[in-house]
């Protein structure tokens, strides 16, 4: 029997606003599984995200959803965490919401390593307001505001989650479907700080510009750079000129931040 | 509080934030903000301040200056119980009637928690009852007129201000903070000199008691309105006295505290 992703979305709230051939469907699709798989209570989910393409996410998922300012997301989710440490807390949103403007609040919820998951979309461009490079966007890449090509060097999302101390880092892409949702659930059973890059596509304002002639164009670069983390500890760093690390990059236990600040409460009622 | 525009005197003391939290972000929006003078007061507006965000699902900002943030004064904390504390209203209808801005219960509709079993959806965009986003001219037009009205129309409830020696003032000193607190002695120096002079302390600035300085205005001589920046306070009680008496400001940016003989002095000048 085909999987029910029904169950999950609110009634009334489709369709989605996001373009043909955008893979941002297929995470949410992934996340739905991950849901299911959990077994996750809809009514004591909350999926919080900022602005953007991605962060519309939540509003089509039948949970408690925030859709927080720019880049917000990791602080609204930490609040909704605190009140309600019982609470399932996700977050949704994409590279320029939560490596730019959110940056701040992304590496300081990654160094807190409170017990949420963040899911980063990560198309490499800003989508919803037309093709603005982000923190994301490859050196030389063609963006509406980088018309002669992107001199900034590029984010590695997943290190700096990691270097800023988030506990369980993965990383996936939209070709891989079958995978997100097993990335997403070991993301969620982690306790701590969990983040998941799926690397994502824009046809629409970042296909175009940099000579993509399709979608299946951009979903094969997806497929070709994409190395699983096993299959690299094979390879010389020069197969590994161009490609990108997939899987669970990054995993460790330590003390949770609610937990953590539970005992400040106790201390100071003394 | 802070002076000046950019870093400006950080560690000094400044009120030129005020407009700033009722206009410092885009769009229409309610602003509540409240400027104890005391120790004591600050204690007690910061439980108002929770109590007013609680009943009127709002931010409310609570403003005390460098000096009065700074001070070291006996303060009484209350036994528990003998403060009033509002939680919002929580639903009556059942999860799958819930709608997060249903006007029908009033301009401040009951708000769930997530958790309590109620899942809706919360948004910045402008929203429909039902929490997501709209454009739909009619609806984002009444929902911005609603959350602004839903404190406009009950500030009398969330206003405050103290009248000290205002029956049978000629000159009305109009202050707020660690500035009010010289206003006072100010006002007690006058009247020894024999100068019917009064104190209007504001202790909420945002809604401002319009009405009441206007009603006040019909009597009074002048105003005097000493702060710390360069006429912000001046320029609302202008706004709403609609010219029934001059207004004399005394504006100090340069991080020293207003002092009482300044006050004094500007009396002299009334005519």
């Amino acid at each position: 029997m085909a999987f029910d992703y029904d169950k999950y979305i609110r009634p009334g709230k489709l369709p989605h606003i996001w373009c043909p051939g955008c893979g941002h469907g297929i995470v949410m699709k992934g996340l739905i599984r991950a849901i299911d798989t959990l077994g996750l209570v809809k009514e004591n989910t909350a999926i919080v995200s900022g602005i953007g393409c991605a962060s519309r996410l939540p509003g089509y998922m039948d949970c408690c959803t925030l859709h927080t300012a720019h880049g917000r997301a990791a602080a609204f989710a930490t609040g909704v965490k605190m009140a309600k440490p019982e609470m399932n807390v996700i977050l949704v949103g994409g590279d320029g919401d939560g490596t730019a403007i959110g940056g701040n609040h992304f590496i300081h919820a990654c160094r807190r390593n409170i017990n949420m998951t963040y899911i980063i979309l990560n198309n490499k461009i800003y989508g919803m307001t037309g093709g603005q490079f982000s923190p994301a966007t490859p050196t030389g890449a063609k963006a509406s505001t980088t018309p002669y090509g992107n001199p900034d060097p590029a984010f590695d999302i997943a290190k700096l989650a990691i270097g800023a101390g988030a506990t369980f880092v993965a990383r996936g892409t939209a070709f891989h479907a079958n995978q997100i949702d097993k990335l997403i659930v070991e993301a969620i059973q982690h306790k701590g700080f969990s983040v998941v890059e799926i690397l994502d596509d824009c046809p629409t304002t970042f296909g175009r510009r940099n000579k993509y002639k399709s979608v299946i164009e951009m979903m094969n670069h997806l497929k070709e750079v994409a190395v699983p983390v096993k299959a690299a500890e094979k390879m010389s760093p020069e197969q590994l000129q161009g490609k990108v690390l997939t899987g669970v990059l990054y995993k460790e236990e330590k003390p949770e931040y609610c937990e953590e600040y539970a005992k400040v409460i106790e201390r100071a009622k003394k | 509080m802070r002076g000046g525009p950019s870093t400006g005197m950080p560690t000094g003391p400044s009120q030129s934030d005020i407009m700033c939290a009722k206009w410092g972000t885009h769009g229409d929006h309610p602003a509540i903000c409240l400027v104890p003078a005391s120790v004591q007061e600050t204690y007690e507006e910061v439980v108002r301040a929770f109590n007013l965000s609680e009943k009127y699902r709002t931010p409310v900002m609570v403003m005390p200056d460098e000096i009065v943030a700074h001070m070291r004064e006996r303060i009484v904390f209350p036994e528990p119980g003998e403060i009033e504390v509002v939680d919002r209203t929580a639903p009556s209808v059942p999860p799958e009637q819930y709608k997060p801005y249903d006007t029908s219960f009033g301009d401040v509709p009951p708000l769930a928690a997530f958790g309590s079993g109620y899942k809706f959806h919360v948004t910045g965009l402008n929203k429909m009852q039902d929490g997501f986003p709209t454009t739909k001219a009619s609806i984002v037009q009444a929902e911005e007129e609603r959350q602004v009205r839903k404190v406009e129309a009950n500030a009398a409830d969330i206003m405050k201000w103290e009248e000290y020696q205002c029956e049978d003032a000629e000159i009305i000193v109009v202050a707020f903070g660690s500035t009010s607190r010289s206003a006072r002695f100010a006002v007690n120096e006058a009247r020894k000199q024999g100068i019917k002079a009064g104190l209007f302390r504001l202790i909420t600035f945002w809604p401002f008691p319009e009405e009441r300085l206007l009603e006040l205005s019909k009597k009074a001589k002048a105003f005097i309105t000493p702060e710390m920046n360069l006429g912000m306070c001046t320029g609302v009680v202008k706004g709403c006295i609609e010219g029934n008496a001059p207004v004399l400001g005394i504006f100090r940016v340069d991080g020293e505290p207003i002092n009482p003989g300044q006050i004094v002095d500007k009396m002299k000048e009334v005519k």
